[in-house]
């Protein structure tokens, strides 16, 4: 083994050491940074300043996709094959990349220059086919054509309430004006701005799940604890899914003054702003955002917040997995209950909310929850945004009023690209379920929705024209969970790799007797038993997709 | 204090705080477990004891859900018996099962077909055999935690094992791999103890099983003691 220079690590670690265990991923960054890849010599170095059993430090390297236990390049290109990207060429890219610099994907050149990854999905499906690239600790984004150092934001739609700071670049505080929103909190009683976000706005999470947000506030409310959390879940990781990517890095402060708000009714005094690690470029935003809020007293003083930056793993998103990977360990979904509100991060009581859900706070307490719920629907007040990605001709961001029909959103994007006909759209993500031209005319609603079968998820609108083929789609959502399933409960860990075998099979085009049968015990066994929604979902797109293509799972 | 639930449609009674696993074990009834160890918290990682509980929407882990009062439990519903028969016929196309007698048990009791995914690709690995104490053949493992958990902090807080890899991929593993004797492994034997599918084995029985007799063993043994 080659001698290595620990020097530079003390410092870089310095500040993570009275964190314990919960700084061994901000750690863990800092070393990767100056080596790398994680040498055994330097684990073992981090893992004894932060008092973390050595087993264990290698477990938590083992568990992120972004942490490395052997050489890689400087410079490491990960390249989206999940569904959005597949459509737009990903395969070919990365095909192409590979041969130029004379690399097998998922290797490294013999140099140590360079290593080219197939990836999941980034974050980036308008944009597809989606390339990140981390040189040095610099990192760019792009298409294998064009790079910048930020994405750029295509933001559309019927309503610019969410989105309406959004597609100009940063807004800084200034340009963003006073936490009126929060000012006004203030002069509420916590449970008055309990009561408005509950019934009165009838806000229910973005995320994926749909709980009722005041319902979990008031549960972390009335409960005395000498410490609170509020935790932002932004590891945005569906595929398909782009709206808090685009909401935290032009907007910022509307996430930060919803999280104020959210503290200020449950009695927190510290939050979390979690943020996948495929998003590295926000984060120097955040910070910055952080530190203007700060300056002008709505942080500091009762409430402030630190960012985690997470390390590659789609998991992580589910709200405990997201809580232990914060504590320092491997993201492993927890059994429930308790739920988080009585114990959650550290065991403390904790609200966790999606960036979107988050960003509705501010609307709902300056207009109040009569004027918000003149957006949408009864059961599904509010504006709702849609990551509308593939076949379309505008790909991207659309902010809509609850209600409108899928044809419309459609139509806004400019309809199916190239003027053909529509096969599918892949609704809520790879845990989602697809939609055909039947269900043109359903409202985009959380009722209508659930009525037809589809659900909402994280407003994933991935279109598919009549030309695509959905077994190589199913191929690569199998992929995808097989990558991210966290290998806790039984069904979800064989399952989702039993799922992936019969998937790939398909699309190469060898049938056999009893492939249905099999995917649907799977699918429902991991539908039905699986500890964590990831489980619970990771059958859904495949079981969807035989009742509405059944011809795809039998021989042409 | 004592409840009153129903599980298959019999009245039973079970202690308050009881697991339905223990109401269950209490009055009679069986309800399969794999994972699921006295000594160590439970974990409802391997789903083979779920039941139908009335009222939600997914199927639970008898394990670790409390009996409540009135509670209407199916413990060989339709839907419970689909989630056992598949998950050990997963686990038959993952492992090598032939130390697992009550796993293999299970799979005849609930009509399961060894064969059910022919090609599918299974977790193997070589056997490390590193130290003087026992053998760790991880083809065997099923993926309990029991032995991490004991080494960790159920019982003996020595924290010299945790896990390699992710999802279908994850292997209980050492610091990068390292031979046990450069752990924190004192030898304790706590996670042999609980190993389920002989996947940790004491290597005086694995010797006996490669065909060495007890006298070769010794003489293996007598160059290690030091005594005075």
């Amino acid at each position: 083994m080659s001698e290595i220079d620990l020097s530079p690590l003390k410092p870089a670690i310095q500040s993570f050491v009275p964190l314990g265990r919960s700084g061994l991923l901000p750690a863990l960054h800092a070393a990767q940074k100056i080596y790398g890849w994680l040498p055994q010599e330097v684990a073992a170095e981090v893992g004894k300043s932060l008092r973390v059993p050595l087993a264990d430090v290698h477990g938590v390297i083992e568990f992120y996709s972004l942490f490395y236990n052997e050489p890689v390049g400087r410079k490491i290109i990960r390249v989206c094959t999940d569904p959005a990207c597949g459509l737009k060429g990903a395969d070919g890219l990365l095909e192409r990349l590979c041969r130029h610099h004379n690399v097998e994907p998922g290797e490294t050149t013999p140099d140590l220059t360079l290593t080219i990854e197939p990836s999941p999905c980034l974050g980036l499906c308008e944009q597809a086919p989606a390339v990140w690239t981390m040189d040095d600790g610099q990192w760019m984004i792009g298409d294998g054509v064009m790079e910048s150092h930020r994405p750029p934001s295509a933001v559309y739609g019927l309503i610019r309430e969410l989105t309406a700071n959004c597609g100009n670049g940063t807004t800084t505080l200034e340009k963003y004006g006073e936490y009126a929103a929060y000012k006004k909190a203030l002069t509420m009683t916590p449970d008055e701005v309990i009561a408005e976000t509950d019934k009165a706005s009838g806000l229910v999470g973005r995320g994926g799940a749909a709980f009722p947000t005041g319902i979990k506030w008031g549960s972390a409310a009335k409960i005395q604890s000498d410490q609170k959390y509020i935790v932002c879940n932004a590891d945005e990781s569906e595929p398909g899914t782009f709206k808090d990517r685009v909401l935290l890095l032009d907007d910022p402060h509307r996430t930060i003054e919803g999280m104020c708000i959210a503290a200020y009714a449950i009695g927190a005094d510290k939050g979390y702003i979690y943020i996948r690690g495929e998003y590295p470029y926000i984060v120097p935003v955040l910070e910055n955002a952080l530190d203007e809020a700060r300056a002008a007293g709505y942080l500091g003083k009762h409430f402030d917040i630190e960012i985690r930056v997470g390390a590659g793993a789609y998991i992580c998103g589910e709200e405990t997995a997201l809580f232990e990977s914060l504590e320092g360990k491997r993201g492993f979904p927890r059994v429930k209950p308790p739920f988080p509100t009585t114990s959650g991060l550290f065991g403390k009581p904790t609200v966790i909310n999606n960036v979107e859900t988050l960003c509705n706070l501010p609307l709902i307490i300056s207009k109040g929850s009569a004027e918000y719920r003149k957006l949408g629907t009864e059961m599904s007040p509010g504006p709702k945004l849609f990551c509308v990605s593939g076949d379309v001709e505008k790909p991207g961001l659309y902010e809509v009023p609850f209600g409108v029909t899928l044809r419309e959103l459609l139509n806004l994007s400019g309809g199916v690209a190239n003027g053909k006909e529509l096969k599918a759209v892949l609704f809520g993500g790879a845990a989602g379920a697809f939609a055909t031209s039947e269900h043109l005319d359903v409202k985009l609603t959380f009722e209508d929705l659930r009525a037809v079968g589809l659900p909402l998820g994280s407003g994933v609108v991935m279109v598919f024209d009549e030309t695509r083929e959905l077994r190589d789609v199913l191929k690569r959502l199998g992929k995808f969970f097989a990558h991210e399933s966290c290998g806790k409960c039984y069904p979800c860990q064989m399952g989702t790799q039993r799922q992936m075998e019969i998937l790939d099979r398909l699309a190469a085009g060898d049938f056999r007797e009893g492939d249905s049968a099999c995917l649907q015990d799977v699918g429902w066994t991991m539908t039905d038993a699986s500890l964590c929604g990831l489980g619970q979902t990771a059958g859904s797109a495949v079981l969807s997709a035989m009742k509405a293509f059944p011809e795809l799972f039998v021989e042409r | 204090m004592a409840i009153t639930l129903f599980m298959d449609g019999k009245e039973i009674t079970a202690e308050e705080n009881h697991t339905l696993l223990e109401a269950a074990r209490e009055n009679g009834i069986d309800i399969p477990t794999i994972c699921f160890h006295e000594a160590t918290t439970a974990n409802a990682l391997c789903r083979i004891c779920m039941v139908e509980v009335e009222g939600m929407r997914t199927l639970q882990p008898a394990c670790i859900v409390r009996a409540a009062n009135q509670m209407k439990v199916q413990t060989r519903s339709e839907r419970v018996i689909r989630a056992r028969r598949t998950i050990l016929e997963m686990l038959a196309s993952t492992m090598d099962l032939s130390e697992s007698s009550e796993i293999q048990k299970m799979m005849s009791e609930y009509g399961a077909d060894v064969n059910r995914f022919p090609d599918a690709h299974r977790r193997e690995s070589e056997v490390k055999d590193d130290n003087p104490m026992y053998v760790r053949d991880y083809s065997k493992c099923l993926l309990c935690w029991r032995c991490v958990q004991v080494c960790a902090d159920d019982v003996q807080y020595t924290f010299a094992i945790n896990f390699s890899g992710r999802g279908f991929e994850t292997q209980i593993a050492t610091f990068y791999d390292r031979a046990i004797p450069e752990t924190s492994c004192v030898l304790c034997g706590q996670c042999v103890a609980v190993c389920p599918t002989g996947a940790l084995k004491p290597k005086r029985e694995f010797l006996l099983e490669q065909g060495m007799t007890p006298q070769q063993i010794g003489v293996l043994n007598s160059g290690r003691k030091k005594r005075k």
